[in-house]
């Protein structure tokens, strides 16, 4: 059920970030959602493309770091209290979230929020009770 | 107007102004001595015998082409006192320079070298304008560095008073300088910009400064730099050259004409050879100085390669020096760099960089100066392994390069993470440095 998210190494300077999206373009590879995490002179940029190997193997020919990590993706009711609620959960299971982002998709009354576990797998396991709902590959690029 | 910056003084004049003929002879003598004080370092023993040099076979000054060259790696293979010519018994004093590989190279001193030493300071100290109702202040730090020490000894010569201010803490330099009524500043010329800034910013004037004369180096620097330094500051600022592996300061020294440090032949031969054919240049060619010590004890040295490369001029000097001089030092026949003071190698930010990660990826060194002192990047291109999508662990990554950094060089590097191959490729011999620092003569 986990996500295969793209991390690339950015710099942070003017063109770095156009020239990923370039690379993109010009293979015709389609972004679902992107989040760049920076720093005064790097970036991580995160990306969740449906032909990810592809994407990597485009993006590695054109110079680029490539990372593959899973991610799982959970959707989150759209009212007050609703990532509260979320949270209070992976709080229970002890689960920590390296980082995550959000974004919104499909139906209106919900958001998808992309979270980072140190174990992805694990963290399946602990949230499968739970009235969480993981949304899958297939929906997440329908 | 006088040929003269300051009024001509000379502290040894029998031996700074000896007849050339005279001092050849002299510097034949102490070869043959130096030889065979030398033939008591192992490493020196095994190169005569292969060359078949005896201190017999050394009859005239020409004679030194034939001895072996040292150089700073034959040292750091004899570490810690493989170089020393007298038992433990004799030593005086030890010093040492920063090594490149962590490790320091040791000097030993006798207490004849510790004189020798002294008076060889107390030479340039007085040509540049000391006298012994002077107060001092030595602000180069005092401990296994040359410098401190080294220009003590000298200022103790001459008779002047040392105020032992040592290495550190600006204002309360200032506050010495101002209070105790210096006379004679003894810093790297870089900080006597940061006590000029500093001086200005604490709004002190430079009427309540009895400072008016410099002695500058442990670093290279530039006409231009001492025309602000004497603008900004109202003083005479004079160059010397030394190096621990030699004696410390004291090899040469600039006199009242300010023609060139004046190279005290009597104690050290200096030659200037090409540094690829090691053939000698012609006087006023560049080229690397390789220095031979003639009167040294503990630390005998034959034809050490200081990789320094300056000019040579045998011209005379309007001071009555009889004496060789040296250029302002250009640059180095080799990659080291000398940041804030501190001897660096871009091996040793290779082996930091080896230390982090078994393979060392493509770096680049940029040397900045943005106020007065030194600013040192590595630039390190990412690599697949050592990426991760955390942020955490990339800082991890980043602070983890420039530990090891510290630990091997003593220095602080900002460390920067770039994009793989961004950085210049080299199909010879790489090119890891790149000096902004604008500190050709």
């Amino acid at each position: 059920m986990p996500i295969k998210q793209l991390s690339l190494f950015v710099e942070n300077r003017p063109g770095s970030l156009s020239a990923v999206c370039k690379v993109l373009k010009e293979h015709n590879f389609n972004i679902r959602t992107l989040s760049l995490a920076d720093t005064q002179q790097f970036g991580i940029l995160r990306l969740l493309i449906k032909e990810y190997e592809g994407a990597k193997q485009a993006l590695e020919s054109a110079g680029f770091i490539v990372k593959v990590t899973d991610v799982l993706a959970l959707t989150v009711p759209d009212y007050p209290g609703g990532l509260a609620d979320i949270l209070a959960i992976l709080d229970k299971h002890n689960l920590s979230v390296e980082y995550m982002y959000a974004f919104t998709f499909g139906r209106e009354d919900r958001a998808v929020i992309v979270f980072r576990f140190e174990d992805p797998e694990h963290a399946i396991a602990e949230l499968r009770d739970e009235p969480i709902e993981m949304v899958r590959s297939e929906e997440l690029f329908s | 107007m006088s040929q003269f910056v300051i009024p001509n003084r000379i502290f040894d004049p029998a031996a700074e102004c000896m007849p050339c003929a005279d001092r050849a002879g002299l510097q034949a003598t102490h070869l043959r001595r130096t030889v065979e004080q030398a033939q008591k370092i192992p490493f020196y023993r095994r190169k005569f015998a292969e060359k078949n040099i005896s201190p017999d076979s050394i009859r005239t000054v020409a004679d030194l082409q034939r001895l072996p060259l040292t150089t700073k790696q034959d040292l750091r293979e004899y570490y810690p006192f493989g170089f020393f010519a007298v038992p433990q018994a004799q030593l005086a004093r030890i010093h040492a320079s920063s090594g490149t590989t962590g490790k320091p190279t040791f000097v030993g001193y006798t207490q004849n070298d510790l004189k020798l030493w002294a008076n060889l300071c107390a030479r340039f100290l007085v040509a540049g304008g000391l006298t012994s109702d002077q107060l001092v202040q030595v602000s180069f730090g005092y401990g296994l560095f040359t410098g401190g020490f080294g220009l003590h000894g000298g200022i103790e010569r001459v008779g002047a008073a040392v105020l032992p201010a040592s290495s550190g803490n600006t204002q309360r330099q200032i506050l010495l300088l101002r209070d105790a009524g210096i006379n004679t500043l003894i810093c790297t010329p870089s900080y006597a910009l940061n006590l000029a800034e500093t001086i200005q910013a604490m709004g002190i004037r430079r009427g309540e400064l009895a400072l008016r004369f410099a002695h500058f180096g442990g670093e290279p620097w530039t006409e231009e730099m001492r025309r602000t330094i004497e603008e900004e500051l109202g003083i005479h600022a004079f160059n010397n050259y030394g190096l621990s592996e030699i004696i410390g300061p004291g090899v040469a020294g600039e006199c009242a004409a300010r023609t060139g440090m004046h190279i005290q032949e009597d104690h050290f031969l200096v030659e200037c050879l090409n540094p690829e054919t090691l053939e000698p240049v012609a006087d006023g060619e560049e080229g690397e100085l390789v220095i031979t010590s003639l009167t040294k004890e503990a630390c005998p040295i034959i034809r050490y390669r200081t990789r320094d490369l300056a000019r040579l001029y045998r011209d005379s000097c309007p001071c009555g020096r009889t004496t060789m001089r040296m250029s302002w030092v250009k640059g180095r026949s080799d990659d080291m760099m000398i940041i804030r003071g501190v001897n660096v190698f871009p091996t040793q930010i290779e082996e930091a960089l080896l230390k982090v990660d078994g393979t060392a990826p493509h770096f680049m060194i940029e040397l900045t100066r943005p106020g007065n002192l030194d600013e040192a990047v590595v630039k390190v291109e990412m690599r697949q392994q050592e990426f991760s999508d955390k942020m955490e662990e990339m800082h991890r990554l980043r602070d983890r390069i420039g530990r090891e950094i510290t630990a091997i060089t003593g220095l602080h590097f900002n460390v920067e993470l770039v994009a793989p191959n961004t950085l210049e490729r080299f199909t010879g011999k790489a090119k890891r440095v790149n000096d902004l620092r604008n500190l050709k003569p």
